[in-house]
């Protein structure tokens, strides 16, 4: 059986800077990848490259087996197939939460208002923001904008999740609400990759953990592999820092 | 509890409306004695009789005003027909320089080369040379009209300068918005029409409305080339009454439309500069 999404020798650069090198990565339909590293490592590019919005130099990413970073693919097709969430600033600032989750369906599927706006209400009642919808983002504290922000994209209905550090940027008292939601789609099925900070979450939710280091994945496994029994050196060192 | 507190913000307030009061009161004195001494000082100028004969003169002002008036109404229909050709134009340039594609080159070139001609030369000889230079061509009737060419002067001017401004309100949206735009699946485009301009466009109001106001004067520009608009009427009132206070009676007209748009513009740019903090 195909992997649901599968990265071949990814490898990316800017300039001199390589920041992808030779990925290989196979993720399962219905799993959890979680991507730790040191800020610089290379997490964030990785995600973009997913999504095209960077292209890549050399290697494959297969969705469903079908080679997605082949030149010409429509990037637009692969996105409204794969959904993402940045670490800030996701929101657009001048429409409301419901706006702002209506407006892909709207102009990407060709949906009316009224067509989408009973589901993507439910989305909003669904994970706590009944009462948010009518809401500008700035009415809104950091942890609803990321819901919304994750509504947003379920909103195109997305057989891929993938999230960029998307609690990076909250209070603290703010995190927790955003990882359930998390949870929340880990246990309908959804297929999503993470970067994040949040050992713990990770060590308790994922199902495979990529540690990250200078654009490669230096070692991958099962949660309980990577924290309590990493191999290499800089898995080590890097855990005994990040779990201080 | 909530009585204290109510207590003290009020008592603070008091107090405040007192300093105000008090700077008030500071400032109404010192403006008095300044315009005292003006009052005193500026008659005793050797040519003061004489500049007031001339410049400020009440009766020829009775006697102008309605007819300055009436001309400034061809300034603001000249404003009015220009302003939203400029805003057009303007997007457009300004959405041409922000092309990514290659082979959008050209229309990359063509717009960094309109913005520089366009803002490296004096207004004024713009319009002399489109408004004078294109009827020479001996087009006929209506095509020969000042109007036209003098409208064409002013919005190829003013449309260098709004691009550059809108330019760098799509420059000042954070570059995730774009990101997030296209992740959910729109095309550049869409991303551009629905989430970017809309951000900023609003980022801009305050700047643009700069550049109303600046039009707004430079209308009077037409008048070198045949159009009897306010400043060209208070010459000819000036030759005929042999005054100069025709002119004072146009400036005061602009003054009375420009100083409120002015406080206005400053009051938005105030406001945003808050928003920001
Ligand atoms: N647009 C860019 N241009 C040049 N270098 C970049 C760009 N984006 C990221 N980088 C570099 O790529 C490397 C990896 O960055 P990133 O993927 O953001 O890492 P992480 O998300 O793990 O912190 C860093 O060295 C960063 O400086
Ligand atoms: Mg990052």
């Amino acid at each position: 059986m195909n992997a649901k999404l599968q990265l071949k020798n990814l490898t990316k650069s800017y300039g001199k800077t390589t920041v992808c090198n030779g990925i290989d990565l196979e993720i399962e339909q219905g799993q959890m990848v979680c991507l730790i590293g040191a800020s610089g490592a290379g997490k964030s590019s990785l995600l973009r490259c997913i999504n095209l919005l960077e292209d890549i130099e050399e290697g494959e990413i297969l969705l469903d087996g079908v080679d997605i970073s082949t030149p010409g693919f429509d990037p637009q097709k692969v996105r409204s197939r794969i959904g993402m969430v940045f670490q800030s600033f996701n929101l657009f600032p001048h429409m409301t939460a419901l706006d702002n989750a209506m407006l892909a369906p709207r102009r990407v599927l060709g949906k009316t208002r009224a067509q989408i706006r009973p589901e993507i209400e439910e989305l909003f009642h669904k994970f706590g923001l009944a009462d948010r919808m009518h809401q500008f983002p700035n009415q809104l504290s950091g942890g609803q904008q990321q819901r919304v922000a994750i509504v947003r994209a379920l909103a195109m209905r997305p057989e891929v999740m993938l999230f960029d550090e998307i609690t990076s940027a909250l209070d603290p008292q703010l995190v927790g609400e955003v990882l359930d939601v998390l949870l929340m789609l880990k246990n309908q099925g959804m297929t999503m990759v993470l970067a994040t900070h949040e050992m713990a979450f990770a060590r308790e939710a994922a199902d495979v953990v990529c540690f990250l280091k200078d654009g490669q994945i230096v070692e991958q496994g099962p949660p309980s592999q990577i924290f309590e029994a990493p191999k290499q050196n800089a898995t080590q060192s890097f855990l005994a820092r990040a779990l201080k | 509890m909530r009585s204290t507190r109510y207590k003290k913000t009020n008592r603070r307030q008091a107090y405040e409306a007192k300093r105000r009061r008090r700077s008030n009161i500071i400032a109404a004195i010192s403006t008095a004695i300044a315009a005292a001494f003006l009052y005193i000082l500026v008659p005793l100028t050797p040519g003061w009789s004489k500049v007031k004969l001339s410049f400020f003169n009440w009766d020829v002002l009775v006697k102008t005003f309605p007819k300055l008036l009436d001309a400034f109404l061809l300034n603001v229909m000249i404003f009015a027909w220009s302003a939203p050709l400029i805003a057009i134009l303007g997007l457009l340039i300004a959405l041409a320089r922000n092309t990514q594609s290659p082979a959008l080159f050209p229309l990359r070139i063509f717009g960094a080369t309109f913005t520089d001609v366009f803002r490296g030369v004096p207004v004024i000889l713009t319009v002399y040379l489109i408004g004078f230079g294109i009827p020479g061509l001996g087009l006929p009737r209506p095509w020969n009209s000042p109007y036209i060419w003098g409208t064409l002067a002013l919005v190829l001017t003013y449309s260098a300068y709004v691009a550059e401004i809108f330019r760098s309100g799509i420059e000042s949206v954070h570059k995730s918005q774009r990101a997030a735009a296209l992740s959910l699946g729109l095309s550049e485009r869409q991303a551009m029409r629905d989430v970017i301009l809309p951000q900023a466009i609003r980022n801009v109001v305050p700047s643009q409305m700069n550049m109303l106001i600046a039009l707004q004067k430079d209308v009077s520009l037409l008048s070198f080339i045949g159009p009897v608009e306010i400043f060209r009427q208070a010459g000819v009132f000036k030759s005929l009454m042999a005054n100069f206070t025709p002119y004072v009676g146009a400036a005061l007209i602009f003054l009375v439309v420009t100083i409120p748009s002015t406080r206005y513009a400053d009051y938005l740019m105030a406001r945003q500069m808050r928003a920001r903090e």
